[in-house]
């Protein structure tokens, strides 16, 4: 019995094979995801124009990137859309939840409806609100049919309107999510909690303000974090609805990137575009995947 | 999930609950209006789009739009319709979510029954990297899958969402499996099963649940997607973005009726699958975001 | 040399030490019963019994083979989990029958074995359902089946009765005991619930923050507990400690206290030799059954004293009446016939067996040997 204290085959195998079996998702990960990462950022330091070079310029794609009108508007574009789609959705979101726990008849009915548009593509989105607020045949059109002759609704042809359009669609899609956390959130507070608070002689108004509102909190984060990782991650539907027009008054920094590297091959400024939206979505992502995953160690 | 009751304990007045039920209802409008503006639009005569009203009923029911946008309409340099797309997101989809789903299920397994030291931190890494801006990944991505010799190539769009959809489906299989006794685990082994015999004989029979909501999740969202499609795929391009390419065309008559049938055409999948499993799909979708 | 050896085991996580050098052997038919509180190690040690963890120092042999790094499965144990761990998704058979399976027994020998079990354990009529369609009790003779149907050497049993409400527990814990008489197996048996630990066991190891307090029979661990810990932690209600002084009288050692007025009284102990600790403080432990009325003391001590003090509070609580009075400014409680003439806010009469108290170092904890 000499090599009493070495495990034998079976237990070393137990100890090795799991990891093995892991190892090639996380090669895969690290070299797709932070191998590309790295790529891009180290690209982002190059004078790359419609292909990678290696020739290494510091900052000057920032200082450039910074100096460009587009991306300006691109940056304008993402916080009056970002700040727009987050507040409308995340109000909507909480109305319809708190209405729709008010033991309403039809809630089956209403819920998918309200949740559906989250199953479409941004394609399809944008496509159907592209036509339906074209002042031709949409939206206008309509009113006008109806006799309202005066009625005008140009937006999404417009240089300074056409950026809510996006909003418009976009929380058409989103805002029922937010509703489906909400009701989650809600149906998971204890009624005993809210009828003591109704003993204390709160009023609905207050027992919503008071209790019901800050016990949403984990909703409220979470609702937060989605909406603005789509919202800065929003490409598809600014191409569908608005091709990034009229001119390039919707660019956004997808957009932007996308734009910059494969129409104007200027991949070096395009990088350093891709490296800002990462970091912003990373200072958001980060501390909230870190909370939850450390939550879950105890 | 708790077990808390489907009800709150407040109690409104009769005003107050009509007023809701009106808001209820025109928020309804709201989201099926463009759904019906669609169906509508995409069952009429152009002429009726263009010198009539677009909330109308079709005076003259046609079915000629879903024809033209399945089989003849222009789409990038060849009047081919949207078929031969459609079979490509279906030949792209099927393999993609597939993969995904079996590797995110073997994951799951080994980071929450095969602990190991740093294995929070892997499953972390794995988790950021769902919510990365793609952007950041097109430019190194086009260059390998040209490497590979696999881009513009049903293969490449597979490798991709296979690669960018691993997070997710970790994601759900290790939240599920984390609540699933390590116990049992344990007595398996004690039993004499090893490694693989517990996945197969213990784990995999209980999966059922949430191997559907991983395939319907990876199944919308690599449906949906535009932007590796319309990067990496060349001429093989998924249903979205020829529905884009249909649209956007600048040359000739703009055809909405086909546009909107089209783009009906491109949300069916999706579409069913919400009808037919929207329990698991409205599951999906809060473990995805909530963790779960 | 015993049939389950575990010599001089540690487990360390990283650098933290949880586990220190414990020193068991139990001998064939023996039932070793591991209990402490929460966190106490006593689960750690049976996993690594088990082969679930690994072992840090030292090492375990079962019939003589060191089991070290052996893979459980290799290791002729058997054991039955808090959790009952069945499978969910095989019938309650297949369950049963797993483990052979996995050894490669052929199926008519499989079927035979199963047939054994499932007569003793009375589960013939529930082979072919879920676990998921079973009772608590029913799942845990299930959990026992599987164990019993592989003949190991040894069985192990984590907490198997905590998931089960109060009268299954007891009835549960019956059947294991009668399972034991019956099959005379080796079992390691871990509890958190003291009055388990004196029931099922030939043995029990008291164990607390890693360390084995204890280990001995259960009228040894009751009688003479080794230290503090293992006095309170055994018993229920706890045993009293009451802070004392001790003097030297005539040769004889006393213990002082104070009563609930705060007047000095002493109480003398038995046989023993005290004399380094005289003049000095200790701990008095005294178990309440031992403070009884005089009728209730027991007749065959032969040093039972009276105690005159007033008392606090009584609560009745059927078969006794448990009796609430202050001793040196600790609540000190009596258990008593249910028939005792005992009030609240009265003085009484106890008589205190003190042939049964024991007395402990302040500063270390341990018993003071006398």
């Amino acid at each position: 019995m000499a090599s009493a204290s070495e495990a034998d085959f079976r237990t070393r195998l137990q100890d090795w094979l799991p990891k093995l079996v892991l190892a090639p998702s996380v090669a895969v990960t690290l070299f797709f995801v932070y191998g590309f990462i790295l790529f891009t950022v180290v690209l982002s330091f190059t004078s790359s124009k419609m292909l990678p070079s290696w020739d290494f310029i510091g900052f000057s794609n920032y200082v450039r990137l910074f100096s460009l009108p587009h991306w300006h508007v691109a940056l304008k574009n993402i916080a009056i859309f970002a700040t727009l789609y987050i507040v409308i959705c995340t109000a909507i979101g909480l109305m319809l939840a708190i209405f729709l726990d008010q033991k309403i008849r039809g809630e089956g009915v209403l819920r998918p409806i309200y949740l559906y548009p989250m199953a479409l593509s941004f394609i399809v989105t944008g496509t159907a609100w592209k036509w339906f607020l074209d002042p031709g045949i949409g939206l206008e059109n309509v009113m006008q049919q109806w006799g309202w002759e005066s009625f005008s609704f140009t937006w999404i042809k417009s240089n300074t309107m056409a950026i809510y359009t996006i909003v418009i669609a976009a929380v058409w899609q989103s805002s029922g999510f937010v509703m489906a956390m909400f009701l989650a959130g809600l149906r998971g507070i204890d009624n005993e909690i809210l009828k003591a608070a109704q003993i204390d002689g709160a009023s609905n108004w207050q027992l919503y303000r008071r209790i019901v509102i800050p016990l949403l909190r984990p909703a409220f984060l979470s609702a937060f974090v989605i909406l603005a990782h789509l919202a800065i991650k929003s490409y598809d539907l600014v191409i569908a609805l608005t091709g990034g027009g009229p001119g390039r008054a919707t660019e956004m920094p997808a957009t932007f990137m996308y734009s910059y590297t494969f129409t104007r091959k200027e991949m070096g400024v395009g990088a350093s575009s891709a490296v800002i939206m990462l970091m912003t979505i990373a200072a958001i992502m980060i501390p909230y995947l870190y909370s939850e995953l450390k939550e879950k160690k105890e | 999930m708790s077990v808390a009751s489907q009800d709150t304990a407040v109690s409104t007045g009769r005003i107050t609950r009509m007023l809701i039920y009106l808001i209820l209802l025109l928020f309804a409008l709201f989201y099926l209006l463009p759904l019906y503006v669609m169906g509508v639009n995409s069952v009429k005569p152009l002429s009726e789009i263009t010198g009539g009203n677009m909330m109308a009923l079709p005076q003259e029911w046609t079915l000629d739009p879903w024809r033209s946008a399945w089989s003849t309409a222009q789409i990038g340099v060849q009047a081919t319709g949207l078929k031969p797309y459609f079979l490509t997101s279906i030949l792209m989809v099927v393999p993609a979510v597939v993969i995904s789903t079996m590797i995110g299920a073997i994951n799951g397994y080994i980071l929450t029954k095969w602990r190991f030291k740093g294995d929070t931190i892997i499953f972390g890494l794995m988790l950021f990297s769902c919510f990365i801006p793609f952007q950041i990944v097109l430019i190194p991505m086009a260059r390998v899958l040209g490497i590979l010799g696999l881009a513009g190539s049903v293969p490449g769009l597979i490798l991709v969402h296979v690669v960018y959809g691993l997070g997710f489906s970790t994601l759900y299989f290790r939240n599920y499996y984390a609540a699933f006794p390590t116990e049992l685990v344990r007595a398996a082994q004690i039993d004499g099963a090893g490694f693989f015999r517990i996945f197969w004989r213990i784990m995999l029979p209980v999966s059922g649940p949430i191997t559907v909501v991983c395939v319907i999740w990876q199944f919308t969202n690599i449906w949906n997607d535009f932007l590796f499609g319309a990067s990496f795929g060349g001429t093989t391009q998924p249903m979205t973005v020829a529905l884009n390419n249909l649209v956007q065309s600048s040359t000739g008559v703009k055809e909405y009726n086909v546009h909107f049938a089209a783009a009906i055409l491109a949300a069916i999948p999706t579409l069913i699958v919400y009808i037919v499993a929207g329990r698991y799909f409205v599951r999906g979708l809060m473990a995805g975001s909530v963790k779960g | 040399m015993g049939f389950l050896d575990i010599r001089n085991v540690t487990k360390s996580y990283g650098a933290v030490e949880v586990l220190h050098r414990v020193d068991i052997a139990v001998d064939e038919g023996e039932f070793l019963v591991l209990v402490g509180p929460s966190g106490c190690g006593k689960s750690t040690l049976l996993n690594m019994i088990a082969g679930l963890e690994s072992i840090s120092g030292g090492e375990i042999a079962i019939k003589d083979r060191v089991v070290n790094g052996v893979h459980p499965s290799k290791r002729n144990i058997a054991m039955v989990f808090q959790s009952y761990a069945l499978y969910p998704n095989m019938t309650v058979g297949q369950n049963i029958t797993f483990g052979l399976e996995m050894h490669g027994t052929p199926r008519p020998e499989r079927d035979r074995a199963l047939a054994e079990v499932a007569k003793l354990l009375q589960i013939d009529h529930l082979l072919d359902r879920k676990p998921g369609q079973l009772s608590g009790g029913q799942r845990q003779r299930v959990a026992m089946g599987r164990a019993l149907v592989r003949d190991p050497d040894v069985f192990l049993f984590d907490e198997p009765l905590s998931n089960l409400d109060a009268k299954l527990r007891v009835d549960m814990r019956t059947e294991i005991k009668k399972l034991h008489h019956k099959l005379k197996r080796t079992i390691v048996y871990v509890t958190h619930d003291q009055i388990e630990a004196m029931t099922l066991s030939t043995r029990i190891a008291v164990m607390n923050k890693g360390y084995v307090q204890q280990l001995g029979t259960p009228k040894e661990i009751y009688d003479s507990p080794a230290n503090l810990f293992v006095a309170t932690f055994m018993g229920s209600p706890a045993m009293n400690i009451i802070p004392a002084k001790l003097v030297v009288e005539n040769g004889r050692a006393l213990a002082e206290i104070t009563d609930a007025g705060g007047k000095p009284l002493r109480l003398g102990f038995g046989a023993g030799n005290y004399s380094a600790w005289e003049g000095r403080e200790i701990l008095l432990g005294i178990r309440p059954e031992a403070i009884t009325d005089p009728e209730g003391a027991d007749r065959n001590s032969h040093n039972v004293q009276p105690l005159h003090n007033m008392v606090t509070v009584t609560e009745p609580a059927g078969a006794d009446t448990f009796v609430t009075m202050v001793l040196s400014g600790k609540d000190v409680i009596a258990r008593m016939r249910a028939d005792a003439a005992v009030h609240p806010h009265q003085p009484f009469d106890f008589a205190v067996n003190m042939e049964k108290a024991v007395a402990f170092d302040p500063k270390t904890g341990d018993r003071i040997q006398a």
